[in-house]
């Protein structure tokens, strides 16, 4: 088809604008000065040496990633069944009840922070670690919900019937037919829910205490107080990262996957 | 499916939910309502202290402008996407979807790099003789605002796109055969029938730019708070926890009130009449 010169002489601006941000910061983390200058005078290692050598990021990556993994396997755990039992049973106010399952991204994510830490943190003195667990299983649920629910939508649910017509029981025939038929949308959710739990900072703001902090969060604090190429370094690793996880997503699911 | 085990299944998720998000919301909302001299002062209070409206005004304007932008360079930007041929189709669409997946914090830190008064942007119009002293471009309105188009852009991207690519390239064709200009055509054919995805791209952006913390934070700073920094401030390091639940209250009702003032828009205007959140 003939494209019209303007839209794209347009939409190359949008992606440059989208993707020079990020230029920059990788080609600053190089840099060999304490101060962040672009482009850089001479090239060197020393700010990724840097992150490696800072407590507070290996221990807070190890926590986020934690938290991420816990949160999105709970998140999993809860949601599949919930989903499935929103996608086939001919329950009464299920519209309801969907949107009770997705009322968290309703509640913007600082003040969930802020009322797990009030309620479960100061009132029932439950440990910080924990509240914050709580705190990103609301991130991840909807997620779940959400990206299995669509991909229960489109199974056809006569595969099942016949399962149960040949003798399978109800719980083997959701083992082993419905559940295999909907891996890659748990994948998917999977991916979403652990990439946005792993990134949130919000919720975690309030649910941080001694040794307790997420990731983000302590790249936050750092650069309130800090001004040096390290930050830089961090985002070329986290971007690293978050290439590859793409790229298997690509290669597994399709990356549309990832855009739900 | 039987209703006993439907219910099992339902069980744990509910309780969950009940027990870490509906009980502490209420537990530290509802006590809002009863403090100050008669029902509901402490909101009375919100809306006449100057200090605190100008906050409210400046959330929901960087929401509105964010939003506005975000569409106007979203819609033509998705549009070329999805009548790229496929194997373009799938690049640009990672692109588009990679910002998504990097932490707020670095899409942050991106900015300060290019507004800051040591930053990219200062130092060559100082370098240039267009300036004798760096313009303050962060810690503004606008580096706020640059910011969360920077963080919501793509959504609207991807949102939209998904939306355009379902519609048949015949239809197009159609319009252009009976006479349209492309411009005509894609006002008259494309877009509207692009509005539902356009509209539920619009709630994503402006819900979220009116909730979002991490970038106003770091490009606004403590002088140039939204909702989400005042939460913060309020309740950490002025110790104020009934503020802060005031002002909880009046994010989610704001962002409920979004999200049906717009999902009833869509409804009105998709004549089959169908919701799209």
């Amino acid at each position: 088809m003939r494209k019209n010169k303007m839209l794209t002489v347009f939409a190359v601006l949008v992606f440059m604008f989208l993707i020079l941000p990020l230029v920059i910061i990788t080609v600053t983390a190089f840099g060999e000065g304490s101060a962040i200058t672009f482009p850089i005078e001479s090239f060197s290692f020393r700010w990724f040496i840097n992150v490696f050598k800072l407590k507070s990021f290996r221990v807070s990556f190890l926590t986020s990633l934690e938290i991420a993994l816990l949160a999105t396997v709970a998140a999993l755990i809860a949601g599949i069944p919930a989903a499935y039992a929103l996608a086939r049973s001919g329950m009464k106010g299920k519209g309801i009840l969907k949107s009770i399952f997705l009322s968290p991204t309703i509640v913007p994510g600082i003040v969930i922070g802020f009322v797990l830490y009030q309620f479960l943190v100061l009132t029932l003195r439950v440990p910080v670690f924990a509240g914050l667990l709580a705190g990103h299983f609301m991130v991840t649920l909807p997620y779940v919900i959400r990206v299995v629910g669509s991909s229960l939508d489109q199974f056809d649910f006569s595969v099942e019937e016949a399962a149960w017509s040949l003798g399978c029981t109800k719980t083997g025939a959701f083992f082993r037919v419905v559940l295999p038929n909907i891996t890659s949308g748990i994948s998917a959710a999977f991916m979403l829910a652990f990439i946005n739990s792993f990134n949130n900072i919000p919720v975690s703001m309030f649910l941080s205490g001694p040794g307790v902090s997420t990731f983000p969060a302590t790249l936050m604090n750092y650069i309130e107080y800090n001004y040096d190429p390290t930050v830089s370094a961090v985002s070329v690793l986290l971007m690293a990262i978050t290439v590859l996880i793409m790229v298997i997503v690509d290669r597994t699911l399709g990356i549309a996957a990832l855009a739900k | 499916m039987k209703k006993s085990s439907a219910f099992i299944m339902v069980v744990p998720g509910l309780v969950i939910l009940a027990v870490c998000l509906f009980l502490p919301l209420l537990r530290v909302l509802i006590p809002s309502f009863h403090t100050g001299d008669y029902p509901f002062s402490a909101y009375v209070e919100f809306f006449r202290d100057e200090y605190y409206l100008k906050i409210f005004m400046r959330t929901v304007k960087v929401a509105f402008i964010t939003t506005a932008v975000c569409m106007a360079a979203g819609v033509p930007t998705a549009y070329f996407i999805s009548r790229c041929r496929k194997k373009w189709r799938g690049i640009l669409l990672s692109v588009s979807i990679f910002p998504l997946m990097t932490n707020s914090v670095i899409r942050s830190f991106a900015w300060i790099n290019i507004l800051g008064s040591n930053g990219i942007i200062n130092r060559f119009l100082l370098a240039a003789g267009f300036l004798e002293k760096p313009a303050k471009l962060l810690y503004t309105d606008f580096s706020i605002i640059i910011g969360s188009v920077y963080l919501f852009l793509p959504l609207m991207i991807v949102t939209v796109a998904g939306v355009m690519e379902n519609i048949d390239n015949d239809m197009m064709e159609a319009a252009l055969s009976l006479g349209a200009d492309r411009f005509k055509a894609f006002m008259k054919v494309i877009f509207p029938m692009s509005l539902p995805g356009i509209i539920v791209g619009g709630i994503l952006v402006f819900t979220g730019t009116l909730t979002a913390y991490t970038t106003p934070q770091l490009l606004g700073g403590n002088k140039h708070m939204v909702l989400a920094t005042f939460i913060y401030q309020r309740a950490m390091s002025v110790g104020d926890w009934n503020g802060a639940a005031v002002i909880s209250l009046i994010m989610i009702v704001s962002t409920l009130v979004v999200i049906k003032g717009l999902n009833a828009l869509s409804a009105r205007l998709d004549r089959r009449g169908g919701s799209h959140a």
